[in-house]
């Protein structure tokens, strides 16, 4: 029994691995500025647990093998440890340990500990049971009063902008977020009932929106192309279907649609939708 | 309380009556059965859900008609809604973490086994003990309550009637907000859509009179550890199941008043119109809710997190306890760094306090916090790795006896490793922004949480069948039954990390609307098959359980040779557990092997004249004799 428990456990270590290294389903390409840092902390993380969880049970299965019960009268060796192995072990596994997660603070610290570089590009996110909204603040690049009483979805008025205030007339309501390529991107994100979250996989992105809070969030794309935007927070019957996408246009491009007044954004950006293809996997 | 105090030798006897012997029984033995069966209970309702969730992710759209029948509303024509899907989803989370992996480990084998193994009589409190069980069960049943009034449309009717949070029958099994139970989506009532009225409501309940009875519980171990233990018996020389038991009953103890206050204030947001959690100016299907303003929804997943990051321990520290125990005795060898493993632990109990933040990173709390916690969650790594390097310094020059228990616990070992170490991916905020709320997270605390407690359970189970029943279990199907297990989990949560490499969410009803999850049908499709094989050999096991409880091979006192107190006394252990007769300890849980002693094992009980090797094998100071507090 040992020994086919040890085979056992080797063959589910080297499936395990292979699984990884194979790359057969691994992430999506990366298109933001951030991105290869992230995907270049993983693999230095899945390098440290594959040797560490390989090591493990192919120790584990060499024990099971090597001292399975034998028909000889020997006993066990009698032992209550060795103190040295324990802080020699403790030592290594605390310094690895601590040392990953201090190298894992360096991209999130990078977007998160600083405000948006300026030159970002200003977009608000207001998410809602099943749909998304982005509202882009038009050509006066200022964003309109809202208020919750004013909102009318049938109405198209999904943030409850408030049309008579000023900067409000030019301000663009649109299901699709289109972003620069190659410029940086603030996001204000919020939520109109219940806690939502956005993720773009190939963005190496993702943040809740919480009703009640203004979350800004800032990240740089690099790759024209549309990608598909989920929602990764549970919330409610619909959750699977509250999907989106995120165009990234060239700059040029970008600049151009965002100068449209609301009408021709809109058919503008439908054309946009239509042209770009997504990535195919 | 005139039975708690052990100096005594006389004997006590159970009571006649069936229902204060079987029912309303104040013998620890008897209510760790019940909690046994409680969790064997609910633990077969939590699979079966299981079953179904992932027949809905394989063939979407599939009809059912038992399923149509049952739940007409839920499953029109026998196809599954997708807000049936997610209820499916929280009951799922609900009854396997609550009623499944917090009653069994603890209150189950603990109650059972903690005051033998220390030499008492019994629990400190033993009327507490009674009631904490059936606290538990009651709020089992509310649980169910939460199934059949939203399932139920005359049962939906009934709760209906007790006003606008109670509305129910709206075809779904339970709440459908996930285990969490995130609001404002849990705490807005029905206008946030199917399953958020009765559904809720109850299954808040159930968790807050739940909280009440393991609060019972830990007091109760905690006493019965600090304040009974027998003669000699010092804490070092404690097996390290009790050690687990004391942590578990203290993290209880510490982070079950806080759940219980969350759900206190959800459920007074949800009926009495406070605003704890939810926030003002928010417009719901097409509605304003001018009613509240001002709460925080962030509060709750800290509240919620403070409990439910230790409850993770409370989880699997009872199954390492049983894990450590199965291993010395099987291994017929001391175990490795009895010292070590006591402080890894506590160690591993306290840090579970300080980690709660890394469930939240991405929630919208301050991202200073999400590092200083992110450094923290990589940090209880090393007390996890330091049981496993000793547990593999156990098996190093071990005697090993294949039997049942002892495979359970090889396979803990395997997949607490495979499971416990991609922690180190999703404690990283920078790769949290990638991995949370995917199939990786899934598979991580499935296999580290679910499964590795649950293999401690069937280690438990197997090892102390022949003293609970005086039977032994059968091998042969005991050893199909770990066969297929575990090479039926790995095949079910390998593939889980895959997915989350793909990006796909948890909790989705449906893959097929993402172009980047197309790549993800054969995963999804061998999973299903994996899990309904794995699943299928819990019949077998069902079956040995109960087969041998009455045809099993009769049990000897100490069929396994193994050094322990509960292994002393008759079996089943008498009602007073040593027939009044109180046991003295002169050494440490697990001598085996000893140099020249005439068996390859001393019991606990020996006395000090029988040992030929004093002072041999003490060096490190790991438990062995001679350490008296």
């Amino acid at each position: 029994m040992g020994r086919v428990l040890g085979i056992a456990i080797w063959v589910i270590t080297i499936l395990s691995v292979l699984m990884f290294v194979t790359k057969r389903w691994w992430f999506p390409e990366s298109i933001s500025e951030h991105g290869p840092a992230v995907d270049h902390q993983f693999m230095i993380t899945i390098i440290v647990v594959g040797i560490s969880f390989s090591a493990a049970q192919i120790g584990l299965g060499w024990v099971v093998w090597k001292y399975r019960d034998s028909a000889s009268a020997q006993r066990a060796t009698y032992s209550h440890g060795n103190n040295r192995l324990e802080v020699i072990w403790t030592i290594v596994t605390a310094i690895i340990f601590i040392s990953l997660a201090v190298m894992g603070q360096r991209v999130w610290a990078s977007l998160h500990l600083h405000s948006a570089p300026p030159g970002s590009y200003q977009i608000e996110v207001v998410a809602q049971q099943f749909a998304w909204t982005f509202r882009y603040p038009g050509k006066d690049g200022v964003f309109g009063r809202t208020d919750p009483s004013l909102i009318n979805d049938e109405g198209q008025n999904f943030v409850g902008l408030d049309e008579t205030a000023p900067n409000a007339k030019d301000d663009i309501q649109v299901s699709t977020l289109v972003i620069p390529a190659n410029q940086p991107v603030e996001l204000i994100l919020r939520s109109k009932d219940v806690t939502h979250s956005f993720f773009v996989p190939q963005l190496r992105f993702k943040q809740d929106l919480v009703p009640g809070m203004k979350i800004p969030v800032h990240f740089t794309a690099t790759k024209v192309g549309k990608y598909e935007l989920a929602c990764a927070e549970l919330c409610g019957m619909n959750h699977y279907k509250m999907k989106s996408y995120m165009l990234v246009l060239p700059k040029e491009e970008f600049a151009e649609l965002t100068n449209l007044p609301p009408a021709q954004f809109l058919t503008k950006k439908e054309e946009l939708l239509a042209k770009y293809k997504l990535p195919q996997y | 309380m005139a039975e708690a105090t052990h100096d005594e030798v006389h004997r006590h006897e159970a009571p006649k009556g069936f229902i204060r012997k079987y029912i309303f029984s104040l013998d620890h033995k008897v209510i760790g059965i019940q909690y046994i069966l409680l969790a064997l209970t609910a633990v077969l309702v939590g699979m079966l859900m299981s079953v179904l969730m992932r027949i809905n992710l394989s063939w979407p759209g599939s009809k059912w008609s038992i399923l149509g029948t049952l739940f007409p509303t839920g499953a029109p024509g026998g196809v599954m809604s997708d807000s049936f899907y997610l209820s499916l989803v929280t009951m799922h989370g609900t009854l396997m973490v609550f009623f499944v992996l917090t009653t069994a480990p603890q209150g189950g084998f603990g109650n059972y086994f903690l005051p033998i193994q220390i030499g008492a009589e019994d629990m400190a409190f033993p009327v507490l003990n009674m009631l904490s069980f059936w606290v538990t069960f009651v709020g089992f049943i509310v649980l169910l309550l939460a199934i059949l009034a939203e399932g139920n449309l005359t049962v939906g009717a009934w709760f209906s009637k007790l006003g606008a949070s109670f509305a129910g029958g709206t075809g779904t099994v339970g709440p459908i907000g996930g285990w969490t139970g995130y609001p404002p989506l849990s705490a807005l009532g029905p206008i946030a859509g199917p399953g958020q009225g009765a559904g809720v409501n109850l299954w808040i309940i159930s968790i807050a009179i739940f909280c009440v009875g393991s609060l019972l519980g830990a007091l109760n171990f905690i006493t019965t550890l600090l304040n009974m233990r027998t003669r000699g018996m010092s804490l070092m020389r404690m097996p390290l199941t009790c050690w687990a038991w004391f942590t578990t009953a203290i993290l209880a103890l510490l982070s079950f008043p806080v759940l219980l206050g969350g759900g206190i204030l959800l459920l007074l947001d949800r009926i009495a119109g406070t605003s704890f959690f939810i926030p003002g100016g928010l417009f719901v299907s097409g509605n304003l809710v001018p009613q509240h303003t001002g709460g925080s929804p962030l509060l709750w997943q800290h509240l919620f997190w403070f409990f439910g990051h230790p409850e993770v321990y409370i989880a699997i520290l009872p199954g390492m306890g049983a894990t450590s125990h199965v291993l010395s005795t099987f291994a017929r060898k001391p175990i490795f760094g009895y010292r070590a493993m006591v402080f890894a632990i506590f160690a591993i109990g306290m840090l579970g306090f300080f980690v709660w933040g890394h469930h939240m990173f991405i929630s919208g709390m301050s991202p200073y916090s999400a590092i200083a916690f992110s450094i923290l969650t990589l940090s209880i790594g090393v007390p996890s790795a330091i049981k496993t390097f000793n547990w593999l310094g156990t098996l190093w020059g071990a005697k090993i006896r294949f039997t049942t228990p002892m495979l359970f616990a090889i396979g803990f070992v395997s997949v607490f490793v495979a499971g416990g170490i991609t922690g180190l991916v999703l404690g990283q905020t920078s790769l949290d922004f990638f991995f949370h709320d995917t199939y990786f997270v899934t598979a991580h605390f499935h296999l580290v949480m679910g499964v590795a407690s649950i293999f401690g359970m069937f280690a438990a189970t197997y090892f102390w069948f022949p003293k609970m029943f005086g039977r032994m279990m059968n091998e042969t199907l005991g050893k199909l039954h770990f066969w297929v297990t575990f090479l039926g989990v790995y095949a079910i949560f390998v593939p889980f990390h895959a997915m989350g490499m793909l990006g796909m969410p948890r909790r989705y009803a449906n893959f097929g609307e993402y172009e980047f999850l197309k790549n993800s049908h054969s995963l999804v499709l061998f999973v299903t098959v994996a899990a309904i094989i794995t699943v299928g050999i819990q019949i077998v096991f069902y079956f040995n359980l109960f087969w041998s409880m009455f045809w099993g091979k009769k049990a000897s006192d100490n069929p396994w040779e193994a050094t322990t107190l509960e292994w002393t006394t008759a079996t089943p252990p008498p009602h007073d557990n040593f027939a009044g007769v109180v046991p003295t300890v002169y050494r440490g849980p697990y001598e085996f092997a000893v140099p020249g002693a005439p068996r390859d094992f001393i019991m606990q009980t020996e006395p000090e004249a029988v040992e030929v090797t004093a002072g041999l094998g003490d060096r490190s100071g790991n438990g062995g004799n001679g350490h008296k507090h």
